[in-house]
């Protein structure tokens, strides 16, 4: 995973990452705006009470971005801020530290898509305006960004602390 | 809201941490706890009760007993913590883009 995706400076508002993808610009763009259920840990990653089976990018500025329930149920994550097809795509992300849906939170995610080499793309991605967490931005950006080797360390730590619980 | 760093401290005690993994492959009470750890029912009681705190456990009642099970929000919330959201998010996103490649080539 670390040498696919590099993370940039420090701006203590933002998380930048950037992923190299062995995928025409097309390609990258239809699969980001168009199939995020084929990848989105929509597992884990959700707010809604229902199982989560999709999650939906309306293809214009001012849709919805949101997750579809089993039941049918739709949850709001933000909405769209810029729609530019294959280039750029700005949507907010309105989902608060306590992982609640509030319109008024207004985090900002840009996905730039650069065309790279003869079949690729080179996706720059930035989550932005995290100082809209107040006292929290720095939980919430320890949470989106990578944790690096130290986050590594502590999962080794873990993964030992529950392999030595198991032998007892 | 469940914090990463509560669900790390609380983890951070070795008699609380194996409470839990005993937890891991289902739901017991703390007297069935306490057996065969050599800890007194009363203190496997009061580890539940931090880590019920820290939102790595929950409770429910099953007749007259209580049955503690592992709270997967907590597990989730700490998980996110350890990967970083973006960089788990993003992976699986280059996966898929390349998967579709892949499959357009072929076609």
């Amino acid at each position: 995973m670390a040498e696919q995706i590099t993370s940039g400076a420090s701006d203590p508002n933002s998380v930048r990452k950037v992923v190299s993808v062995q995928a025409p610009r097309e390609v990258a763009w239809r699969v980001f705006t168009e199939q995020m259920a084929k990848w989105w840990p929509l597992a884990m990653y959700k707010i809604g009470k229902a199982t989560a089976v999709d999650a939906v990018i309306e293809p214009r500025v001012g849709g919805r971005w949101y997750e579809r329930g089993d039941d049918g149920s739709t949850c709001d994550w933000g909405r769209v801020l810029a729609w530019e097809p294959r280039s750029r795509l700005v949507l907010s992300w309105d989902i608060t530290a306590d992982w609640q849906y509030d319109p008024a939170l207004q985090t900002e995610i840009e996905v730039r898509f650069i065309t790279e080499g003869d079949a690729g793309t080179r996706v720059e991605f930035e989550h932005r305006r995290l100082d809209r967490y107040g006292d929290r931005r720095d939980e919430m950006r320890t949470i989106f960004d990578k944790t690096g080797d130290w986050g590594r360390l502590l999962a080794a730590f873990a993964q030992t602390a529950v392999t030595s619980a198991r032998a007892d | 809201m469940i914090h990463a760093e509560r669900a790390l401290d609380a983890l951070g005690d070795r008699t609380r941490r194996r409470v839990f993994a005993r937890l891991r492959n289902r739901s017991c009470s703390a007297g069935e706890l306490a057996q065969g750890m050599n800890v007194t029912r009363s203190a496997v009681s009061q580890h539940l009760q931090v880590l019920k705190a820290a939102g790595l456990v929950v409770v429910r009642a099953d007749g007259t007993r209580r049955l503690y099970q592992v709270d997967m929000r907590g597990v989730e919330v700490l998980r996110r913590w350890l990967d970083g959201f973006w960089d788990e998010t993003l992976s699986a996103f280059k996966e898929a883009a390349e998967r579709a490649a892949n499959k357009a080539r072929r076609s």
